[in-house]
């Protein structure tokens, strides 16, 4: 230990300030190494493709409330082209990319890296006192890697035959066949190829970038700041590095095979004897298209809780600094967490129980699904619990988060139809299962992500969000949200199939919920206005809003206790050492309702005297 | 009654009422759990709001009620896996019928068709060989010079079944992965190719009592689209002759001609009244891959098999 | 830049987990590695289960060459540890023979490797020849990408790396171990191939 501390105190507190302005302006805001620059540089870029994942799911709507009319707006229809909406109409085949597409960029290029790559690299290293991530060159790198990746997939859009279209659980054979290469080129060009190349890219920037946060927690936390203490966020963030490092390599392995099936000609996952368009593959055959979604899936739902735990983290952060007082059963919390990440390696089945699976396969991941379920109700009680008693500010990061708890208490719920196989026999593939998970990712994970953009806005630039505008925005949100997602359990319980073109209007099941499709159709569109509340507010604050003072939602966790916003090195003092568990407030037999982490019983005391 | 609570299809199935009422039960759950703390939630934020509670409690819930309510959902989760879902399972995939009227029917699947074989009198399927196939007079390639090939029935998109019979549906496809659905049977299977895989119900309904269900009384003038609608009566004029008559689409036509004979409201309902839905994405065409299924009493389906045969030897 | 912030545990041990952080590091690097060929080698059981027929690897894949191969790598993993032995004998010069010996073993197991693949192709057997071709190809490729990236690194330190040796020269011997792990790794995975892809018999 002792050793350590010679270090830790050893750095000179004004070198780091005299280096900074060595710094040319690439190396401090492009090819910063600072975990700070990269947590931004990840949150501007994930929040512009969120909003292109938005635009695209916006195009869709249309085509699903209105299919085979032209759009309304005719400068779109000139710059898509005729080969995507000919006529003015929305061509299947683009339809198909769009859907895919949206998938693709809001889990992969959105949702993720805005909860892991810029609030996990932002705010880890500053709630564990260090002064930066463990490794800076690396996570400059697993930003580029990433953007890389993300231009891959935009560029996709633009080969002949447009981006991939099979879905973004990309199923073998489908995807093996769809706009398939005569020759190496065409195969290279072909959007299923790059999307698969685009994939390798990010998920080697998202194994780089785990590895980095979990050494980083286990290395450099402060002194004293032991695993009971750390604020609930960090450990939802270890968990979520556990389950990228160890479920994404499968994925790349499939990748690659894929790649190799429509690049090089193998049959990973072709069967023999198939038939397309009246004329036999030629391929030597043998393969499996189970092997593709087992592989797929063993990836993919870790992946759905690398979605959530932030999002939990997050609202846990946000609701202990709101109702000033300690989160209720931080242990069970903790614990939850660490064996909801164990569980999510052993369910994946559960989203192929209509593949053929036998009695013994099926109950097994049933039950695994049906336990998997406890942990996410125990935290979500422990979250729910802690309101009680306490003195609750709704500030704008307190509305979202707590909307949050009921709308992901309504997509986890809707979760427990579709584990339970024989009910999913009718739900599997409907709008049911859209409906569940977009409960889960947009009112759930969106919410929390906001809650966290309105409650640390501060500290990352030293500006205050505008209050009004921020309600207008949470209301306007909640409202039209619930009414994009709600008809969807309707139309699933109808019968209605997902990644249909025409929303169902073939079928005579999904007569009487078409209608519906509109009313989502014009939520969707009311949620996208609302948004631009929150986009002028987001920009107008960083230059225009009003200036905080260092800590000024009063909150207990390290990184308040820099300046804000922090500078390079974070903890101008020198590292904090660590007194006490992350929610200290409203100790009794204290004034102030709040005790940070790195004061001492005296210091806590003094500090408690002053006037404020 | 289920299927109305919940917004099901009909279920015209022996085994739907199963899948119905586990998904009933658990909604039931779902619900009871989503009220209960919601309401818990909505008196917490309103008693606890800083206005009417300025300083919080360092401690908060004191008692552990809630880790029993967690061990009772467990338990509450425990018994529909156990007590419904994992024995319903068991029975899909192995008990399957063995009766003799037990049915066989293949169905392959293809972008963007549902090919529907029936093995004939012989009972036995004709063999199939990819080499033979030719997507317009032989879509699944079947072997005519094999015995069992020759009475073998081939229907594109048309799937009729009788009434009352275990039947069971051989799945597969040529290309890529399909899903079976027939939304009133409470059926769905993925097809995969390179595997065979079979799914077995009994109907317990017609296609004709199903559409009795799903009429509807149109007044006109409507804006309605009558597509794909047929009478569900005899409509006469004045005079006595018949202008919409049951089972008829009615033309824009008949429209007029009723408004004419002072008849401005009429019953009808859908052609087919059951369907096969395509559920997993297959391409392009994916959501034009219908399937019709008609459900005929026994003699109506032996009418249908006849009538089947006959058009082969010509 | 980052050399103004000194980032703790990156020399020593880190005492209550007694870790440097690029040993953290790697660690967790293999474990992903070993999800990434595990992946692959459950793909080799499962098609090789569903399979009619499966080819004995030793009737056209060359198992003298392999043999070869085994023992290069192996004579390099232990050159690999030979090298940081000598660091930790604070002898660099012998440092700079056993990793230029590691290198070079790479590099003719990478030529071994090149002559296996050139005969494949001469003789027609291509990745889609049959599922047990698309399995060797993507297997072997990618450990031959593994070993590619090792001789990087490992010629890094070699070379312009060595620098370090005369700054911190604790840190440079921790990197060279760090290299080592991985290059063990690599090491292993042909272990595990060799028998899989050469000697198993055919079905
Ligand atoms: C963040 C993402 C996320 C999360 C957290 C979950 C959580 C769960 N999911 Fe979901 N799921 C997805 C994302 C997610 N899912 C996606 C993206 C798909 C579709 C993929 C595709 O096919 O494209 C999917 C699909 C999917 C399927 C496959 C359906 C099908 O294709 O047929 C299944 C089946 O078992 C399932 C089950 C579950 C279960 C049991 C949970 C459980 O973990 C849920 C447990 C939670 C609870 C039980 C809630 C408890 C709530 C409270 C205590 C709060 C109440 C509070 C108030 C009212 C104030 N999910
Ligand atoms: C994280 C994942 C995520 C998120 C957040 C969303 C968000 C939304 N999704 Fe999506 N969706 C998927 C993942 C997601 N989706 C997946 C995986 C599929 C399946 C694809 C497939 O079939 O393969 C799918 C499919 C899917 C469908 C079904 C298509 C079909 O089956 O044919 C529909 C239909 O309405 C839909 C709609 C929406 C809508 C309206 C939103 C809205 O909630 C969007 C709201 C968005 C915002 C509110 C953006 C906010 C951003 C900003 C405001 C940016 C600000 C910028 C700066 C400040 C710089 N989605
Ligand atoms: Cu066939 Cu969708
Ligand atoms: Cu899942």
């Amino acid at each position: 230990m002792d050793q350590a501390a010679v270090n830790y105190h050893g750095v000179p507190q004004t070198h780091a300030e005299t280096h900074d302005h060595e710094l040319s302006f690439w190396r401090k805001y492009i090819f910063s190494t600072d975990h700070k620059i990269i947590g931004i540089q990840y949150g501007l870029t994930s929040l512009c493709f969120l909003f292109f994942g938005f635009c695209l799911v916006m195009m869709m709507r249309w085509q699903l409330a209105y299919p085979g009319q032209a759009l309304p707006w005719p400068w779109l229809t000139k710059l898509l082209g005729d080969a995507r909406m000919p006529g003015g109409v929305m061509a299947p085949e683009f339809y198909n990319q769009l859907g895919a597409m949206h998938g693709t960029i809001m889990v992969f290029l959105g949702v993720v890296p805005l909860a892991v790559g810029a609030f996990g690299n932002y705010l880890v290293p500053l709630q564990i006192g260090a002064q930066d991530m463990a490794f800076p060159k690396l996570n400059m790198t697993s930003y580029w890697v990433y953007f890389l990746g993300g231009l891959i997939m935009l560029g996709s859009f633009f080969v002949p035959g447009g981006s991939a279209q099979s879905g973004w659980t990309s199923y073998s054979p489908l995807a093996n066949i769809t706009v398939p290469g005569n020759s190496l080129e065409t195969a290279l060009l072909s959007g299923q190829t790059i999307w698969l190349i685009g994939m390798v890219f990010l998920i080697t920037s998202s194994l780089l970038g785990s590895i980095n946060t979990i050494t980083t927690i286990i290395q450099l936390r402060a002194k004293g700041l032991t695993w009971m203490r750390l604020p609930f966020f960090v450990w939802a963030q270890l968990v979520t590095g556990f389950l990228l490092v160890l479920a994404f390599p499968p994925l790349e392995a499939a990748g690659v095979m894929q790649l190799m099936d429509r690049v090089a000609g193998t049959s990973f996952f072709l069967p023999s004897g198939l038939v397309v368009s009246g004329k036999e593959l030629l391929v030597s055959g043998g393969g499996s298209a189970l092997l593709w979604q087992h592989l797929f899936w063993f990836l993919a739902h870790p992946e759905v809780y690398v979605l959530i735990l932030p999002a939990m983290g997050i609202v846990a952060e946000v609701i202990a600094n709101n109702t000033r007082k300690p989160l209720w059963g931080y242990k069970s919390l903790v614990y939850s967490v660490v064996f909801l990440g164990f569980m999510s390696f052993i369910v994946w089945a559960h989203h192929m129980f209509l593949t053929g699976m036998g009695t013994a396969i099926n109950a097994f991941f049933q039950t695994t699904t049906m336990i998997i379920s406890i942990p996410s109700i125990i935290i979500l009680t422990a979250l729910i619990l802690s309101l009680w008693g306490g003195s609750i500010r709704f500030t704008v990061p307190m509305l979202f988060a707590l909307a949050f708890l009921p709308m992901f208490g309504i997509g986890g719920l809707t979760g427990l139809p579709l584990g339970l196989a024989t009910a999913d026999i009718h739900l599997h593939d409907t709008y049911y299962v859209i409906g569940h998970f977009h409960y889960v990712v947009a009112p759930g994970t969106l919410f929390a992500l906001f809650a966290g953009i309105y409650f640390w806005f501060p500290k990352v630039t030293g500006r205050q969000m505008n209050d009004t505008l921020g309600r207008i925005h949470f209301w306007g949100s909640f409202i039209f949200i619930n009414g994009i997602f709600m008809p969807m359990f309707i139309q699933g319980m109808a019968g209605v199939s997902r990644r249909l073109y025409d929303g169902g209007t073939t079928y005579l099941h999904a007569e009487h919920v078409l209608t519906l499709n509109k009313v989502m159709t014009h939520s969707a569109y009311a949620l996208a206005v609302v948004q631009f509340v929150f986009i002028g507010n987001f920009f107008w604050s960083i230059w225009r809003g009003r200036k905080p003072k260092d800590n000024p939602w009063d909150s207990t966790t390290l990184e308040w206790a820099t300046p804000t916003p922090p500078p390079h090195g974070n903890f101008p003092a020198g590292p904090p050492q660590v007194h006490r568990g992350p929610y200290e407030y409203s100790v009794p037999g204290y004034e102030k309702d709040f005790i940070p982490q790195h004061l001492s019983d005296d210091e806590a005391k003094k500090k408690d005297k002053e006037k404020p | 009654m289920m299927e109305k609570l919940l917004g099901l299809p009909i279920n015209a199935s022996a085994h739907g009422v199963q899948i119905d009422r586990l998904i009933l039960w658990v909604h039931v759950l779902m619900l009871v759990l989503f009220v209960g703390w919601i309401a818990f939630f909505i008196y917490t934020i309103a008693r606890f709001r800083r206005g009417r509670n300025p300083k919080a409690d360092y401690t908060g819930v004191k008692t552990h009620a809630s880790s029993y309510l967690e061990a009772v959902i467990a338990v509450l989760e425990i018994v529909l896996l156990v007590g419904i879902s994992i024995p319903f399972w068991s029975w899909k995939v192995s008990a399957f019928p063995t009766e003799p009227d037990t049915v066989r029917i293949r169905v392959i699947a293809q972008q963007f068709a549902w090919n529907i074989q029936y093995p004939g009198p012989d009972g036995v399927f004709g063999r199939t060989d990819i080499k033979l196939v030719n997507e317009q007079t032989n879509p699944i390639g079947l072997d005519r010079s094999d015995p069992h090939g020759k009475d073998d029935i081939t229907t594109v998109n048309q799937l009729h079944i009788p009434v009352n019979r275990p039947i069971i549906i051989e799945l597969t496809t040529k290309d890529v992965i399909h899903s079976f659905f027939l939304p009133v049977m409470r059926v769905k299977q993925d097809t995969i190719p390179g595997m065979i895989i079979p799914v077995h119900f009994v109907a317990t309904q017609t296609s004709d009592q199903l559409r009795e269900q799903l009429a509807t009384t149109i007044q006109f003038p409507t804006t309605k689209s009558l597509d794909g609608k047929v009478a569900m009566q005899d409509y006469a004029g004045k005079d006595g002759s018949v202008i919409a008559k049951k089972g008829r689409a009615i033309s824009t036509d008949t429209i007029n001609k009723l408004v004419e004979n002072g008849i401005t409201k009429i019953s009808v309902g859908p052609r087919y009244s059951a369907e096969i839905a395509c559920a997993q994405l297959c391409g392009l065409g994916h959501y034009r891959m219908k399937g019709f299924l008609t459900i005929h009493e026994q003699a109506d389906y032996d009418k249908w098999l006849k009538e089947q045969l006959e058009e082969l030897e010509q | 830049m980052s050399a103004a912030i000194e980032i703790p545990y990156n020399v020593e041990e880190r005492p209550d987990t007694g870790l440097y952080n690029a040993k953290l590091g790697i660690w967790l690097f293999l474990a992903s590695e070993v999800m990434l060929f595990g992946a692959l080698f459950s793909t080799y059981v499962l098609l090789r289960t569903g399979a009619e027929h499966w080819e004995h690897g030793a009737e056209f894949l060359s198992i003298p060459m392999a043999t070869v191969n085994t023992a290069v790598l192996i004579a390099s993993s232990v050159t690999m540890v030979m090298s940081w032995i000598s660091l930790k004998m604070k002898n660099l010069a012998r440092f700079r023979g056993f990793m230029g010996a590691t290198i070079l073993c790479g590099l003719a197991f990478l030529v071994i490797k090149i002559f296996e693949y050139k005969a494949k192709f001469d003789h027609g057997y291509l990745p889609s020849t049959s599922t047990f071709m698309a399995i060797y190809f993507t297997m072997t490729g990618l450990h031959g990408l593994h070993v590619i990236g090792g001789m990087i690194v490992n010629g890094y330190l070699w070379g312009p790396g060595a620098k370090m040796w005369v700054t911190e020269p604790q840190r440079f011997t921790n990197r060279i171990e760090v290299a080592g792990l991985y290059w063990h790794f690599v090491d292993l995975v042909w272990i595990f191939l060799f028998p899989t892809l050469y000697l198993l018999p055919g079905k």
